[in-house]
Protein backbone atom coordinates (compact mmCIF):
# COMPACT_ATOMS: atom_id res chain seq x y z
CA UNK A 1 0.00 0.00 0.00
CA UNK A 2 1.43 3.52 -0.96
CA UNK A 3 0.54 5.96 1.45
CA UNK A 4 2.76 8.49 0.04
CA UNK A 5 0.68 11.40 -0.25
CA UNK A 6 0.17 13.12 -3.67
CA UNK A 7 2.70 16.11 -2.94
CA UNK A 8 5.72 14.24 -1.48
CA UNK A 9 5.27 11.85 -4.85
CA UNK A 10 5.12 14.96 -7.38
CA UNK A 11 8.15 16.12 -5.29
CA UNK A 12 10.25 13.33 -5.50
CA UNK A 13 13.47 13.56 -5.44
CA UNK A 14 13.51 17.22 -6.15
CA UNK A 15 15.29 19.33 -8.72
CA UNK A 16 18.03 17.71 -11.31
CA UNK A 17 19.01 21.43 -11.57
CA UNK A 18 20.29 20.45 -14.58
CA UNK A 19 18.69 19.78 -18.38
CA UNK A 20 19.62 23.39 -19.86
CA UNK A 21 23.15 22.24 -21.46
CA UNK A 22 21.14 18.99 -23.21
CA UNK A 23 18.70 20.95 -23.84
CA UNK A 24 20.66 23.63 -25.62
CA UNK A 25 23.38 20.99 -27.03
CA UNK A 26 20.17 19.58 -29.00
CA UNK A 27 19.54 23.23 -30.89
CA UNK A 28 23.35 24.33 -30.96
CA UNK A 29 23.77 21.05 -32.79
CA UNK A 30 21.00 21.15 -35.16
CA UNK A 31 21.69 24.35 -35.85
CA UNK A 32 25.14 23.34 -36.97
CA UNK A 33 23.95 20.54 -39.15
CA UNK A 34 21.67 22.87 -41.15
CA UNK A 35 25.13 24.04 -42.92
CA UNK A 36 27.28 20.66 -42.23
CA UNK A 37 23.95 18.49 -44.12
CA UNK A 38 23.71 20.69 -47.05
CA UNK A 39 27.11 20.45 -47.28
CA UNK A 40 27.24 16.84 -47.03
CA UNK A 41 24.22 16.33 -49.17
CA UNK A 42 25.89 18.58 -51.96
CA UNK A 43 29.08 16.67 -51.61
CA UNK A 44 27.32 13.27 -52.13
CA UNK A 45 25.02 14.47 -55.01
CA UNK A 46 28.62 15.88 -56.80
CA UNK A 47 30.71 12.24 -55.84
CA UNK A 48 27.85 10.46 -57.32
CA UNK A 49 29.52 7.53 -59.39
CA UNK A 50 32.58 8.28 -58.79
CA UNK A 51 35.61 6.51 -58.63
CA UNK A 52 37.59 5.59 -55.59
CA UNK A 53 40.60 7.23 -56.31
CA UNK A 54 38.49 10.31 -56.99
CA UNK A 55 36.78 10.13 -53.89
CA UNK A 56 40.16 9.90 -51.77
CA UNK A 57 41.69 12.56 -54.04
CA UNK A 58 38.65 14.39 -52.74
CA UNK A 59 38.58 13.66 -48.49
CA UNK A 60 42.11 14.52 -48.87
CA UNK A 61 41.59 18.17 -49.24
CA UNK A 62 41.80 19.60 -46.20
CA UNK A 63 38.52 21.31 -45.91
CA UNK A 64 36.68 18.39 -47.24
CA UNK A 65 38.11 15.94 -44.47
CA UNK A 66 37.75 18.47 -41.80
CA UNK A 67 34.10 19.14 -42.72
CA UNK A 68 33.27 15.79 -43.09
CA UNK A 69 35.08 15.00 -39.55
CA UNK A 70 32.82 18.17 -37.74
CA UNK A 71 29.63 16.27 -39.81
CA UNK A 72 30.43 13.48 -37.95
CA UNK A 73 30.70 14.41 -34.87
CA UNK A 74 28.29 16.87 -34.70
CA UNK A 75 25.56 13.77 -36.13
CA UNK A 76 27.00 11.91 -33.24
CA UNK A 77 26.27 14.50 -30.66
CA UNK A 78 22.59 15.39 -32.09
CA UNK A 79 22.34 11.38 -32.12
CA UNK A 80 22.84 10.64 -28.59
CA UNK A 81 21.39 13.60 -27.08
CA UNK A 82 18.12 13.17 -29.01
CA UNK A 83 18.39 9.33 -28.97
CA UNK A 84 18.84 9.63 -24.65
CA UNK A 85 15.56 12.03 -24.49
CA UNK A 86 13.51 9.19 -27.23
CA UNK A 87 14.83 6.44 -24.28
CA UNK A 88 13.79 8.32 -21.28
CA UNK A 89 10.39 9.59 -22.64
CA UNK A 90 9.17 5.56 -23.09
CA UNK A 91 11.39 3.46 -21.18
CA UNK A 92 10.63 3.01 -17.26
CA UNK A 93 12.27 0.52 -15.56
CA UNK A 94 15.19 2.16 -14.11
CA UNK A 95 17.66 -0.73 -14.97
CA UNK A 96 16.64 -1.00 -18.50
CA UNK A 97 16.82 2.60 -19.16
CA UNK A 98 20.23 3.12 -17.92
CA UNK A 99 21.65 0.10 -19.54
CA UNK A 100 19.87 1.24 -22.84
CA UNK A 101 20.79 4.77 -22.57
CA UNK A 102 24.37 3.50 -21.61
CA UNK A 103 24.59 0.74 -24.70
CA UNK A 104 22.99 3.63 -27.47
CA UNK A 105 26.19 6.25 -26.10
CA UNK A 106 28.84 3.25 -26.51
CA UNK A 107 27.34 2.92 -29.54
CA UNK A 108 27.02 6.31 -31.03
CA UNK A 109 30.65 6.96 -29.44
CA UNK A 110 32.16 3.76 -31.12
CA UNK A 111 30.67 4.82 -34.72
CA UNK A 112 31.70 8.00 -34.74
CA UNK A 113 35.59 7.10 -33.66
CA UNK A 114 35.29 3.76 -36.51
CA UNK A 115 33.79 6.44 -39.15
CA UNK A 116 36.42 9.68 -38.01
CA UNK A 117 39.44 6.98 -38.52
CA UNK A 118 38.05 6.36 -41.90
CA UNK A 119 38.54 9.82 -42.75
CA UNK A 120 42.06 10.13 -41.33
CA UNK A 121 42.72 6.96 -42.85
CA UNK A 122 42.04 8.14 -46.52
CA UNK A 123 42.90 11.73 -45.78
CA UNK A 124 45.95 11.44 -44.40
CA UNK B 1 7.55 1.11 -21.00
CA UNK B 2 5.30 3.38 -21.31
CA UNK B 3 1.70 1.70 -21.92
CA UNK B 4 0.23 2.16 -25.40
CA UNK B 5 -2.49 -0.55 -24.54
CA UNK B 6 -5.50 -0.31 -22.31
CA UNK B 7 -4.89 -2.81 -19.65
CA UNK B 8 -7.43 -5.93 -20.17
CA UNK B 9 -9.85 -4.26 -17.66
CA UNK B 10 -9.80 -0.77 -19.24
CA UNK B 11 -10.55 -2.16 -22.49
CA UNK B 12 -13.96 -0.18 -23.26
CA UNK B 13 -17.34 -2.59 -24.39
CA UNK B 14 -20.42 -1.96 -25.93
CA UNK B 15 -23.17 -0.42 -23.63
CA UNK B 16 -26.66 0.26 -23.59
CA UNK B 17 -28.97 2.38 -26.12
CA UNK B 18 -31.82 4.70 -24.35
CA UNK B 19 -33.75 5.73 -27.07
CA UNK B 20 -35.05 9.11 -27.33
CA UNK B 21 -39.15 9.88 -26.00
CA UNK B 22 -41.61 9.64 -27.98
CA UNK B 23 -42.17 12.96 -30.31
CA UNK B 24 -38.58 13.80 -30.31
CA UNK B 25 -37.68 17.00 -32.68
CA UNK B 26 -34.40 17.01 -33.35
CA UNK B 27 -32.76 13.85 -31.65
CA UNK B 28 -28.62 14.23 -31.26
CA UNK B 29 -26.95 11.18 -30.21
CA UNK B 30 -24.29 11.00 -27.15
CA UNK B 31 -22.14 8.10 -27.00
CA UNK B 32 -21.06 8.09 -23.56
CA UNK B 33 -17.98 6.56 -21.13
CA UNK B 34 -19.20 4.76 -18.51
CA UNK B 35 -17.21 3.49 -15.58
CA UNK B 36 -18.41 1.97 -12.46
CA UNK B 37 -15.21 1.03 -10.34
CA UNK B 38 -17.94 -0.66 -7.62
CA UNK B 39 -19.30 -3.43 -10.28
CA UNK B 40 -16.31 -4.67 -11.60
CA UNK B 41 -17.17 -4.62 -14.58
CA UNK B 42 -15.32 -3.31 -18.02
CA UNK B 43 -15.82 0.28 -18.98
CA UNK B 44 -18.59 0.53 -21.50
CA UNK B 45 -20.01 3.14 -23.98
CA UNK B 46 -24.04 4.41 -23.39
CA UNK B 47 -26.05 5.73 -25.87
CA UNK B 48 -28.26 8.62 -25.49
CA UNK B 49 -30.89 9.65 -27.93
CA UNK B 50 -31.37 13.37 -26.71
CA UNK B 51 -34.32 15.89 -27.97
CA UNK B 52 -31.92 18.57 -28.91
CA UNK B 53 -35.16 21.41 -29.37
CA UNK B 54 -36.12 20.48 -25.90
CA UNK B 55 -32.19 21.41 -24.50
CA UNK B 56 -30.00 24.21 -24.00
CA UNK B 57 -27.17 24.37 -26.67
CA UNK B 58 -24.06 23.01 -25.32
CA UNK B 59 -22.70 19.38 -24.54
CA UNK B 60 -23.14 20.03 -20.28
CA UNK B 61 -26.68 20.82 -20.92
CA UNK B 62 -27.22 17.87 -22.80
CA UNK B 63 -25.21 15.72 -20.40
CA UNK B 64 -27.22 17.56 -17.39
CA UNK B 65 -30.61 16.45 -19.44
CA UNK B 66 -29.42 12.84 -19.49
CA UNK B 67 -28.58 12.87 -16.15
CA UNK B 68 -32.10 14.65 -14.91
CA UNK B 69 -34.58 12.53 -17.66
CA UNK B 70 -32.90 9.26 -18.42
CA UNK B 71 -30.27 8.40 -16.55
CA UNK B 72 -29.46 9.65 -12.74
CA UNK B 73 -26.38 7.14 -12.69
CA UNK B 74 -24.58 9.20 -15.00
CA UNK B 75 -21.43 10.77 -13.04
CA UNK B 76 -19.82 14.66 -13.79
CA UNK B 77 -18.04 17.41 -12.62
CA UNK B 78 -20.14 20.49 -13.47
CA UNK B 79 -20.19 23.85 -11.66
CA UNK B 80 -20.21 27.26 -13.18
CA UNK B 81 -21.68 26.18 -16.83
CA UNK B 82 -19.75 29.30 -18.13
CA UNK B 83 -16.09 28.18 -18.61
CA UNK B 84 -14.40 30.05 -15.69
CA UNK B 85 -14.60 27.25 -12.89
CA UNK B 86 -13.30 24.40 -15.16
CA UNK B 87 -15.15 21.07 -13.43
CA UNK B 88 -16.87 19.83 -16.47
CA UNK B 89 -13.33 19.51 -18.62
CA UNK B 90 -13.87 16.30 -20.59
CA UNK B 91 -13.11 14.54 -23.90
CA UNK B 92 -15.48 15.60 -26.38
CA UNK B 93 -15.10 14.42 -29.74
CA UNK B 94 -11.99 13.77 -29.61
CA UNK B 95 -10.84 17.03 -27.87
CA UNK B 96 -10.21 18.17 -24.60
CA UNK B 97 -12.52 20.85 -23.41
CA UNK B 98 -14.85 22.50 -21.66
CA UNK B 99 -18.46 20.89 -22.43
CA UNK B 100 -20.21 23.74 -20.72
CA UNK B 101 -18.74 25.79 -23.82
CA UNK B 102 -18.60 23.05 -26.34
CA UNK B 103 -21.56 23.46 -28.56
CA UNK B 104 -23.36 20.34 -29.66
CA UNK B 105 -24.01 22.46 -32.97
CA UNK B 106 -19.92 21.96 -33.41
CA UNK B 107 -19.90 18.46 -32.89
CA UNK B 108 -21.11 16.30 -36.31
CA UNK B 109 -22.81 12.94 -35.96
CA UNK B 110 -22.88 10.83 -32.81
CA UNK B 111 -21.27 13.17 -29.86
CA UNK B 112 -18.47 11.20 -28.22
CA UNK B 113 -17.73 12.32 -24.50
CA UNK B 114 -15.18 10.20 -23.16
CA UNK B 115 -13.22 11.68 -19.56
CA UNK B 116 -10.25 13.71 -20.06
CA UNK B 117 -7.45 11.13 -21.28
CA UNK B 118 -4.97 9.04 -19.17
CA UNK B 119 -6.02 9.72 -16.06
CA UNK B 120 -7.43 7.15 -13.21
CA UNK B 121 -11.29 6.89 -13.92
CA UNK B 122 -12.97 7.45 -10.51
CA UNK B 123 -16.07 6.61 -11.99
CA UNK B 124 -17.96 7.51 -15.31
CA UNK B 125 -16.25 11.22 -16.36
CA UNK B 126 -14.55 12.09 -13.30
CA UNK B 127 -11.16 11.43 -13.33
CA UNK B 128 -8.68 11.91 -10.29
CA UNK B 129 -6.47 15.26 -10.56
CA UNK B 130 -4.92 14.32 -7.38
CA UNK B 131 -1.46 13.85 -8.73
CA UNK B 132 -2.55 17.36 -11.16
CA UNK B 133 -3.07 19.47 -8.00
CA UNK B 134 0.06 18.31 -6.63
CA UNK B 135 1.98 19.44 -9.11
CA UNK B 136 0.60 23.17 -9.12
CA UNK B 137 1.10 23.16 -5.72
CA UNK B 138 4.44 21.56 -6.41
CA UNK B 139 5.40 24.77 -8.18
CA UNK B 140 4.54 27.11 -5.01
CA UNK B 141 1.88 29.22 -6.70
CA UNK B 142 1.38 32.09 -4.03
CA UNK B 143 3.81 35.66 -4.29
CA UNK B 144 6.88 34.79 -2.71
CA UNK B 145 8.87 38.39 -1.24
CA UNK B 146 11.52 39.08 1.31
CA UNK B 147 10.56 42.69 0.87
CA UNK B 148 8.22 43.58 3.65
CA UNK B 149 5.11 44.89 2.28
CA UNK B 150 4.64 48.82 2.68
CA UNK B 151 3.06 49.41 5.84
CA UNK B 152 0.68 51.94 4.50
CA UNK B 153 -0.85 50.33 0.98
CA UNK B 154 -0.38 47.11 -1.41
CA UNK B 155 2.69 46.24 -3.04
CA UNK B 156 2.48 48.53 -6.44
CA UNK B 157 2.94 47.03 -9.97
CA UNK B 158 3.06 48.97 -13.06
CA UNK B 159 0.51 48.46 -15.85
CA UNK B 160 2.86 47.39 -18.36
CA UNK B 161 4.34 44.87 -15.84
CA UNK B 162 0.75 43.79 -14.95
CA UNK B 163 -0.09 43.18 -18.71
CA UNK B 164 3.03 40.68 -18.12
CA UNK B 165 0.61 38.49 -16.57
CA UNK B 166 -1.69 38.95 -19.31
CA UNK B 167 -2.04 35.29 -20.82
CA UNK B 168 -1.43 33.87 -17.69
CA UNK B 169 -3.39 34.61 -15.26
CA UNK B 170 -6.32 33.19 -16.41
CA UNK B 171 -5.63 29.70 -16.38
CA UNK B 172 -8.72 27.90 -14.49
CA UNK B 173 -6.53 24.64 -13.90
CA UNK B 174 -8.92 22.73 -15.98
CA UNK B 175 -6.74 19.65 -16.82
CA UNK B 176 -7.04 20.35 -20.84
CA UNK B 177 -3.56 20.99 -21.86
CA UNK B 178 -1.52 18.68 -19.16
CA UNK B 179 -4.19 15.68 -20.41
CA UNK B 180 -3.46 16.03 -23.93
CA UNK B 181 -0.32 16.22 -24.12
CA UNK B 182 1.66 12.92 -24.67
CA UNK B 183 4.76 13.61 -22.65
CA UNK B 184 2.63 14.18 -19.51
CA UNK B 185 1.07 10.72 -20.76
CA UNK B 186 4.05 9.07 -20.81
CA UNK B 187 5.90 10.56 -17.63
CA UNK B 188 3.30 12.11 -15.55
CA UNK B 189 4.53 10.65 -12.12
CA UNK B 190 7.99 13.77 -13.16
CA UNK B 191 6.79 15.95 -15.70
CA UNK B 192 5.02 18.75 -14.17
CA UNK B 193 3.08 19.05 -17.06
CA UNK B 194 1.65 22.20 -19.04
CA UNK B 195 -1.05 23.82 -16.71
CA UNK B 196 2.00 24.01 -13.40
CA UNK B 197 4.40 25.18 -15.69
CA UNK B 198 1.98 27.94 -17.38
CA UNK B 199 1.20 28.78 -13.92
CA UNK B 200 4.66 28.55 -12.73
CA UNK B 201 5.02 31.09 -15.52
CA UNK B 202 3.02 33.30 -13.77
CA UNK B 203 4.67 33.88 -10.94
CA UNK B 204 8.54 33.98 -13.00
CA UNK B 205 6.76 37.11 -14.74
CA UNK B 206 5.31 38.71 -11.41
CA UNK B 207 7.01 42.15 -11.72
CA UNK B 208 6.42 41.46 -7.31
CA UNK B 209 7.98 38.50 -6.73
CA UNK B 210 11.20 37.84 -5.44
CA UNK B 211 11.75 33.98 -5.70
CA UNK B 212 12.32 33.88 -9.55
CA UNK B 213 15.70 32.21 -9.21
CA UNK B 214 14.66 29.53 -6.68
CA UNK B 215 11.56 29.62 -9.03
CA UNK B 216 14.19 28.59 -11.89
CA UNK B 217 16.01 26.61 -10.06
CA UNK B 218 12.97 24.46 -8.85
CA UNK B 219 12.13 23.80 -12.57
CA UNK B 220 15.17 23.12 -14.21
CA UNK B 221 15.19 19.44 -13.70
CA UNK B 222 15.54 16.96 -17.31
CA UNK B 223 11.77 15.85 -16.03
CA UNK B 224 9.86 18.58 -14.50
CA UNK B 225 10.50 20.94 -17.57
CA UNK B 226 12.33 19.25 -20.17
CA UNK B 227 10.06 16.88 -20.84
CA UNK B 228 8.00 19.49 -22.79
CA UNK B 229 9.07 18.31 -26.29
CA UNK B 230 6.98 21.41 -27.85
CA UNK B 231 4.10 19.05 -29.35
CA UNK B 232 1.43 22.02 -28.65
CA UNK B 233 -1.02 19.46 -27.94
CA UNK B 234 -2.11 21.93 -24.99
CA UNK B 235 -1.94 25.50 -26.85
CA UNK B 236 -4.39 23.42 -29.47
CA UNK B 237 -6.81 22.33 -26.95
CA UNK B 238 -6.69 24.98 -24.22
CA UNK B 239 -10.12 26.12 -23.97
CA UNK B 240 -9.62 29.32 -23.11
CA UNK B 241 -7.52 30.38 -25.97
CA UNK B 242 -4.18 30.65 -23.52
CA UNK B 243 -0.44 29.86 -24.75
CA UNK B 244 1.21 26.62 -22.58
CA UNK B 245 3.84 26.28 -24.81
CA UNK B 246 4.91 29.80 -25.23
CA UNK B 247 5.11 30.43 -21.50
CA UNK B 248 7.16 26.97 -21.52
CA UNK B 249 9.43 28.12 -24.14
CA UNK B 250 9.78 31.26 -21.76
CA UNK B 251 10.75 29.32 -19.02
CA UNK B 252 13.47 27.63 -20.94
CA UNK B 253 14.66 31.11 -22.22
CA UNK B 254 14.99 32.17 -19.02
CA UNK B 255 17.16 29.42 -17.60
CA UNK B 256 19.27 30.11 -21.08
CA UNK B 257 19.90 33.53 -20.73
CA UNK B 258 20.78 33.12 -16.67
CA UNK B 259 23.85 31.06 -18.54
CA UNK B 260 25.61 33.01 -20.14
Amino acid sequence: MNLRTPLSRVTGRGSAKTGAGHWWGQRLSALALVPLGLWFAASVVCLAGASHGRFVEWISAPWSALLMILFIAVTAHHAQLGVQVVIEDYVHREWLKVASILAMKFTVVLTAAAAVWAVLRMAL
Amino acid sequence: MAQFLLPKNSVVKKGKTFAAPAGAQKTRAFRVYRYDPDSGDNPRTDTYEVDTAQCGPMVLDALIKIKNETDSTLTFRRSCREGICGSCAMNIDGVNTLACTMPIADVAGTVKVYPLPHLPVVKDLVGDLGDFYAQYAAIKPWLQTRTPPPPDRERLQSREDRAKLDGLYECIMCACCSTACPSYWWNSDRYLGPAALLAARRWIADSRDEAGGERLDDLEDPFRLYRCHTIMNCTKTCPKGLNPAQAIAEIKKDIAARRS
